[in-house]
């Protein structure tokens, strides 16, 4: 316990919602978290980048919407009864959502249940991840939000 | 001393005092002999030096108390308005706005004593009066008006008490007191000078006396002490039974309290007195009885003829120092507006909600829904009206300070020439008009710097040696235009042709089809300047683009008209607000859109025969006016409606004096919409997307702005 709280000594435990992309695992801290909505009607928005699927109006916000599959270049599926939107407040009046396939869990993950990324992970891009969790005989990916939420497209 | 909660309105006070300070001396400069204006500014320094002094910034008092000496000599007439002096004024202007501004960041003033500055002004004084030396201590004692003749006239002189006129009942009052074998005392209490919170101490006096006795009477009136409206005494008749030092004890345990003088009165003393002044009064039968009896108490009590004496000239000066030309506002914290521009956008939403409901036909029978309806569009209107006017304000508040920038221009560029300005009443929002004040200032500079011709040209030119900037700003539909424009050589297109080329912005064969406005426009892009010398005003090319990033972030646009020998014309349009507008809703492929009702200039039904073809784009000819089509379903990256329709609507949009027209499907009509914006991680590439609005429904609907079609 010792040598990891000297690595890192912020937090002992984070939470994690764990979402749902096909069959893998992805969390997302859950101090970033503002909200979870079920799936509603998206307002394309033209000539904007790609994965921004449009804007939501969220409790009288207008909110920009971006596809998780679109942005780490997966391909796109149906829409479930289990599609969700989940909202980030990176910065406090900045809310993004992104639209993920279905929300599992919350899990505590302490530093020890945390690995660096694995470089020979190759069924995604390993920059919007940046760390694996283990939870039980799960591995939950643990996305970079910073990175997914950022400007620049992955091909 | 916790002086916080003044320093708000210390700073809006200073700002509005070194604002008409400015402005007069600008008067001044041109006219030296008028003498309202130099009352005015000794007036405005004055009453800088009190506020200053009172907040503990003895800097800055120091320095507005030079400046005051100065123009209590030329008020004197001892000493004339010179050009040098008016710099050397203006420099401390600068210095003083330095302190607010540091004032304004840290709470403290600083450490800079401005010495040179200070000494500049003692040496236009002494060479101004040729009597030096004598002016420095003949004004320590104004700062000290009560305490310094106090003393010359010994204790007696403190007994301001004596100058207190008794009405009737208040004699009665005293009488009644004596027969139950109260005391009656007189005091003058003398509160610290350093005291803040005068009203404060006065009243936690009183209620120190009160436990004690009775207060007959108080001089001022408890009321103006209330309001502060006394010098650093006031005087008191109090009954009581217990012995003055009690009392007076009492007084002094109150904090700040500088002394207390009085003592105990026999009841005749005080009817003689009363006497005196009743005849007094109507001896000279005067209006303004308690002014005017004053004399006569005197009379009877010779002793307080010192004090009166220190008294009034205290209070003289306090009317001469009193309000001067303070703008009648009211000052709103921008938050609370913002609060309640929230509540309106909500309660216009719900509106649009309910709008939709009667229009949906499950309550299209019901007249008294409707009704309700009218009733809450009228409300929301109003109040969206009125909020909006709140927020308004004239761009007065930013013009103010152009003058003196253009005088100070003048002197350093060496060119003769006069800012004339027109419609400085002219309203906007106020988050507008604090963005505009920096790329107004950069426009003028650039028109001082590189609009105006030098002296000598001009003359060698035929023109007036004195050139002249303007600017104007009036209100145009939804839009306010601001234009500034001088009367100098103009633009040289064909030098920003060659300037363009040589730098590599275009190329040379670019630059043989470029129209001369687009070579204009060149100006605007980044690190472009013409200007054949780069001088500290301007020159560096990050004027103009600054200026065109800046109006474009606000909505708005800049143009420019020039024409060369003559002058150019720089033209900022800006919308009037910037939250609530009226749109016209359109259908383009099946999604709905907004347009600003302010851009939109006409709707047209077109017949699809009627579209030409010039430069292979599509136009149509309307009334005379050559009008480019925009297919707004291209655009938008939107299917082609497949049913060829023989005519098609034109929504006709207008920017300036430039006209487009956009091809829509359907048109569902008037509504105002709020303005949301998309947030910054959304990027739109054309930016013809400017925001997004909620429907009534819920439903999100994206705001086109006609500006980046056309």
């Amino acid at each position: 316990m010792d040598e990891i709280s000297l690595m890192n000594n912020e937090y002992d435990t984070t939470q994690y919602i764990v979402i749902n992309i096909g069959d893998e695992q992805y969390g997302i801290d859950i101090k970033y978290v503002d909200n979870i909505v079920r799936m509603q009607k998206i307002t394309r928005v033209p000539n904007c980048q790609e994965y921004f699927k449009g804007v939501i109006n969220l409790r009288g916000e207008v909110v920009p919407v971006m596809s998780f599959r679109m942005k780490v270049g997966l391909p796109e599926t149906e829409l479930t009864n289990k599609t969700r939107i989940i909202i980030i407040k990176l910065e406090p009046n900045a809310p993004v959502g992104i639209i993920v396939d279905a929300v599992r869990e919350v899990v505590t993950l302490g530093e020890n249940n945390v690995d660096e990324a694995a470089k020979s992970s190759t069924s995604n891009d390993p920059s919007y991840i940046n760390g694996i969790g283990k939870c039980g005989e799960t591995l939950i990916s643990l996305l970079d939000l910073n990175v997914v939420i950022s400007e620049k497209e992955k091909e | 001393m916790d002086v916080n909660q003044y320093l708000e309105i210390f700073l809006d006070e200073t700002n509005e005092h070194l604002q008409s300070l400015s402005d007069q001396l600008m008067i001044l400069e041109n006219e030296p002999e008028n003498e309202d204006t130099i009352n005015e500014i000794f007036r405005a320094a004055h009453s800088l030096k009190g506020m200053a002094g009172t907040m503990g910034y003895k800097r800055m008092q120091a320095l507005t108390h030079d400046m005051e000496n100065v123009f209590s000599e030329i008020r004197n007439g001892k000493m004339k308005v010179t050009s040098q002096l008016v710099d050397v004024l203006f420099q401390t202007l600068d210095a003083l706005e330095e302190y607010k501004n540091t004032i304004q960041e840290t709470q403290d003033e600083g450490t800079n004593d401005n010495a040179a500055i200070i000494q500049a002004l003692q040496k236009c004084l002494d060479e101004g009066t040729g009597a030096p030396a004598e002016e420095a201590p003949k004004e320590k004692k104004e700062e000290a008006p009560a305490a310094a003749p106090a003393a010359d006239a010994g204790d007696s002189g403190d007994k301001k008490w004596k100058n207190i006129t008794l009405q009737e009942h208040e004699i009665n009052a005293l009488k009644e007191a004596e027969e139950k074998k109260m005391k009656i005392y007189g005091c003058t209490v003398f509160v610290q000078e350093s005291c803040i919170l005068k009203a404060a101490r006065a009243f936690l006096v009183f209620k120190a006396i009160e436990e004690l006795g009775e207060i007959i009477i108080s001089d001022p009136s408890t009321q103006d002490i209330e309001d502060e409206k006394f010098d650093f005494d006031f005087s008191l008749y109090i009954v009581s039974s217990e012995p003055y030092e009690k009392v007076a004890d009492a007084i002094k345990s109150v904090s700040e309290i500088d002394r207390v003088v009085g003592e105990k009165i026999e009841i005749e003393e005080i009817l003689e007195g009363a006497q005196a002044a009743a005849k007094a009064e109507e001896a000279e039968a005067a209006p303004q009885v308690q002014e005017e009896s004053k004399p006569a108490v005197q009379e009877a009590a010779p002793a307080a003829a010192p004090a009166q004496a220190a008294g009034g000239n205290a209070p003289a000066k306090k009317a001469g120092a009193g309000k001067p030309v303070v703008n009648r506002t009211v000052r709103v914290d921008i938050e609370k507006l913002d609060v309640l521009m929230n509540l309106v956008s909500e309660l216009i939403i719900a509106k649009n909600s309910l709008v939709s409901y009667s229009s949906g036909g499950q309550a299209g029978n019901n007249s008294s829904f409707n009704e309700q309806i009218e009733y809450l569009e009228s409300v929301t209107t109003n109040l969206h009206e009125s909020v909006m006017k709140v927020r308004m304000v004239p761009i007065e508040s930013i013009t103010t300070k152009f003058p003196r920038m253009i005088r100070d221009l003048s002197k350093k560029l060496n060119k003769k020439m006069e800012l004339y300005m027109s419609g400085e009443d002219t309203e906007l929002d106020r988050t507008v008009v604090d963005e505009i004040g920096d790329p107004l200032m950069h426009m003028l500079r650039n028109s001082a710097d590189h609009g105006l011709e030098s002296t000598e040209d001009r003359v060698a030119n035929g023109k007036n040696p004195v050139g002249s900037i303007f600017l104007d700003a009036y209100q145009d539909g939804n839009n306010v235009v601001i234009e500034v424009k001088d009367d100098g050589r103009g633009i040289d297109v064909e030098a920003v042709k060659r300037k363009a080329i040589e730098r590599g912005t275009i190329t040379p064969e670019q630059g043989e089809t470029m129209s001369s406005k687009e070579i204009i426009d060149l100006l605007f892009l980044p690190s472009f300047s013409t200007a054949k010398v780069v001088s500290d005003v301007s020159g560096r090319g990050v004027g103009l683009d600054v200026v065109k990033s800046k109006i474009e972030a606000l909505g708005g646009d800049v143009s420019v008209k020039t024409k060369l020998g003559e002058g150019s014309t720089f033209s900022i349009r800006l919308p009037l607000t910037l939250a609530i507008i009226q749109a016209l809703m359109v259908i383009v492929g099946g999604e709905k859109y907004a347009i600003s009702l302010g851009s939109i200039d006409t709707i047209e039904d077109i017949s699809v025969d009627e579209i030409k073809y010039v430069e292979a784009k599509e136009v149509i000819n309307l009334r005379g006016n050559v009008i480019p089509i925009v297919r707004l379903h291209e655009v938008l990256g939107l299917e082609a409606s497949e049913d060829n329709k023989d005519s098609m609507i034109v929504v006709i949009v207008k920017k300036g004096d430039q006209y487009a027209g956009l091809v829509v499907d359907e048109l569902i009509g008037q509504q105002e919409i709020v303005i949301k914006s998309l947030g910054k991680y959304i990027n739109c590439t054309s930016r013809m997307i400017s925001g997004a609005t909620i429907l009534g429904d819920g439903e999100v609907a994206l705001i086109i702005d006609a500006n980046c079609l056309i």
